[in-house]
């Protein structure tokens, strides 16, 4: 807690302001899956250089909201995304947008760690292979070595980057699953539930991370678990049933929120 | 009159289920929950021993008796078969069986009269032994399982023993019936090769076994042994199942990637279906349509070109083959396709991969052990074909790499040297178990091979 604090002062500092200025903005964002709606009229901002927690019971919207982010709801055919959502005030449904180049800036980490059947090594050059950010094999090297440092898994991994992805345990799968997502240096990384299928021990790094991760990433996170909204968010988001009930600073949101759903759910009364 | 014994049996059963299910009822007063067993169970535990045992014997007696009845036969009637071969006696026998209980009759005389006379009366005496058998047997059967039924007998279990035992025969008639098959072909293939030796069969280059006599009365049996090279004939096999691998490999994957990828549901639902329904057109229609349609057609694109081709080519029949496999290659590679995770699919468009560099860079190599055994599936597939070489690329066994001209394949082969009046021990006709086996050898490899790669492949995300 105490580097967290530190942390956030210093980003305070240079900033200048009290407020950490806002990466990414939603205004008035609905999604319908078909005739049914699963997001109404939410408005949400993302501040830079910090993590952002979305909770809420399961099926409230919050993961279907992180998906509108980088447009992964597009994928689903059935999926309508209206309202506004920009990324430094660029509208990233503008239709003048390529979805590619804003995947890569927004870039996104799964519920269940899915490494490509490829080598450690091609699980993280692969962004950057398809993005072209490598003029050599030299500065890929660099890369994917500076990637995994950066995941926190390069140590393990150093001798045996030519062997199966799939073959690591599952914590060290999902930090190679964030490996290969900074690898395209994103400037935000959202996150839907990364550690809901590791076991605590897995958890812990990851969270860790994550908090390192912050120092250069922006960072949007939806998770179950209230103790990780708490122990890795600077602000916190609660939804339920496909309405934003409450944002603000994690600190106030789980010991003083102003809503009484928000209250039941962080003390476990429903969800 | 066994047909009435056996109605007769299962009537029996029928009654014995409904017996035995109301004495077990009877025996706790009505109050079922008391029963170790279901009085279904119970029933059905007295119907299985009232027919079962009786109806095996059935079963058993209707396998022996006609060999039986023949020897004897033979037996009473020694005297007068005494000067005859085998094969006489053996038309003898049948004269008089079909005299017996009709049928075609080669020619009558006096003796076969008799012989059926004598026939018919034994023919009736082992019905009457069958009918006392079985009916005794179901009683014993009845009054021992019908003694038995009670509050806490196990009837269950017998009855699921006795399924067990019923399944395992059923499974055992597939697996026995497919060792036959194959212990015919070795054995068959055996005589063949000490007619001809074997390496003169698999690495000779001449086929022609139409000629396969030299000479004519003492000489007949005379077998010229270089006219049996398969060499053509694989060699035609594979040219025509490399041209339709060519025409349906290709256009199977691409076709099974956008029915898996790209395909929206309403597509996919109409498109996979029309897809399938090519694959149950029947081979002989692709057959008339590669004689009658296409070859023509290439015949006479490769005259316009300068080309020289046979009416009955090779290209014809391997690109219609190709063709008739396309469903094959894009039903088993969908499959596979469609096994690979939407998880890797999410992971590469998260990182900004389009729709065509997440298929090519993940899907494809993910799912391609998957996608090899379906294309070895569909060349096995290939190489057992044979209406549509057999109309559209010709009985010519040139040894050529050519696929203008017409070849041949083993199975068109087999097919020739078995079509028409044959006698069964000759080389030609042997040639064919021959050729049978080396075929059954390949794609067995090939089968082989292909579901060690899908084991293999499977073994990935599990």
């Amino acid at each position: 807690m105490n580097i967290m604090t530190e942390a956030s002062v210093e980003q305070k500092l240079s900033t200048g302001t009290n407020e950490p200025s806002i990466k990414m903005k939603g205004e008035k964002v609905s999604v319908h899956y078909g005739e049914k709606r699963a997001l109404f009229d939410v408005d949400l901002d993302v501040r830079e250089n910090q993590v952002t927690a979305l909770i809420g019971p399961s099926g409230c919207g919050k993961s279907t909201f992180l998906r509108c982010l980088n447009r992964m709801n597009d994928t689903i055919d059935i999926a309508r995304v209206s309202g506004k959502i920009t990324l430094d005030n660029e509208d990233v449904y503008d239709p003048k947008i390529d979805v590619v180049e804003l995947r890569a800036r927004v870039g996104m980490v799964f519920q269940k760690p899915n490494p490509f059947p490829k080598s450690i090594y091609e699980n993280v050059a692969y962004g950057p292979r398809i993005h072209g950010l490598a003029r050599s094999k030299a500065e890929l090297d660099g890369i994917v070595e500076s990637s995994l440092k950066k995941a926190g898994l390069f140590n393990e991994v150093k001798d045996r980057l030519l062997e199966s992805g799939t073959g690591l345990s599952g914590g060290q799968q999902q930090r190679l699953c964030i490996a290969r997502a900074i690898a395209v240096s994103p400037e935000v990384i959202l996150m839907d539930e990364p550690c809901s299928a590791l076991d605590p021990i897995a958890t812990a790094r990851v969270e860790e991370l994550i908090d390192e991760l912050r120092q250069n990433y922006t960072i949007v996170i939806v998770t179950h678990s209230m103790q990780q909204a708490a122990r890795v968010s600077q602000r916190t988001a609660m939804f339920h049933l496909g309405y934003l009930v409450e944002e603000g600073a994690t600190d106030k949101m789980f010991t003083n929120p102003d809503d009484k759903r928000t209250q039941d759910y962080i003390t476990g009364r429903f969800g | 009159m066994v047909g009435y014994l056996v109605v007769l049996l299962l009537v029996l059963a029928a009654a014995a289920y409904w017996i035995g299910r109301t004495r077990a009822i009877a025996s706790v007063n009505g109050d079922v929950a008391r029963l170790h067993s279901l009085p279904g169970q119970h029933g059905m535990f007295l119907a299985l021993f009232a027919a079962g045992p009786a109806l095996l014997a059935i079963v058993l007696w209707s396998m022996v008796t006609p060999g039986i009845e023949s020897s004897i036969i033979a037996d009473r009637f020694s005297a007068e078969l005494s000067g005859m071969g085998v094969p006489q006696v053996e038309a003898f026998i049948r004269d008089a069986h079909a005299m017996a209980f009709g049928g075609l009759v080669g020619f009558a005389d006096p003796t076969k009269e008799a012989a059926a006379a004598v026939y018919k009366s034994i023919h009736a005496t082992s019905a009457w032994i069958i009918w006392a058998i079985a009916l005794m047997l179901s009683a014993s059967g009845f009054y021992w399982a019908y003694s038995r039924i009670a509050q806490a007998y196990r009837a269950r279990h017998v009855v699921e023993r006795v399924l067990r035992a019923f399944l395992i025969t059923c499974s055992a008639v597939a697996i026995l019936t497919t060792i036959g098959i194959v212990l015919s072909l070795i054995f068959e293939s055996l005589r063949f090769f000490q007619q001809v030796p074997l390496y003169k069969f698999l690495f000779g280059t001449h086929w022609s076994p139409q000629s396969a006599f030299t000479g004519a009365g003492a000489e007949a049996g005379a077998v010229n042994q270089d006219i049996f090279g398969m060499v053509p004939l694989f060699a035609g096999t594979l040219l025509i199942t490399f041209i339709a691998m060519l025409v349906a490999a290709p256009i199977g994957l691409m076709a099974a990637i956008y029915l898996s990828d790209y395909a929206s549901k309403s597509v996919r639902a109409v498109a996979k279906p029309v897809l399938e329904i090519l694959a149950g057109i029947p081979t002989v229609v692709y057959g008339f349509f590669a004689a009658l349609t296409v070859a023509p057609y290439f015949r006479s694109m490769g005259e316009s070109l300068g080309l020289n081709v046979a009416s009955e080519s090779a290209l014809a029949a391997g690109v219609v083959m190709g063709i008739m496999i396309i469903p094959f290659v894009s039903s088993l590679s969908d499959d596979v396709i469609n096994a690979v995770p939407q998880s890797l699919r999410d992971g590469s468009a998260g990182l900004g991969a389009t729709k065509s560099e997440t298929i090519r860079k993940v899907i494809l190599p993910a799912a391609l052990p998957g996608i090899v055994s379906a294309m070895l599936l569909a060349v096995s597939r290939a190489i057992g074909e044979t209406m549509i070489v057999v109309m559209a690329a010709g009985l010519a066994a040139n040894l050529t790499a050519n696929p203008l001209e017409a070849v041949t394949t083993v199975t068109v082969q087999i097919v020739t040297l078995l079509v028409g009046d044959q006698e069964f021990d000759s080389a030609k006709t042997l040639a064919a178990f021959a050729l049978g086996l080396v075929l059954f050898c390949i794609t067995l490899t090939l089968n082989i091979v292909a579901l060690r790669v899908v084991q293999k492949y499977r073994e990935q995300y599990d």
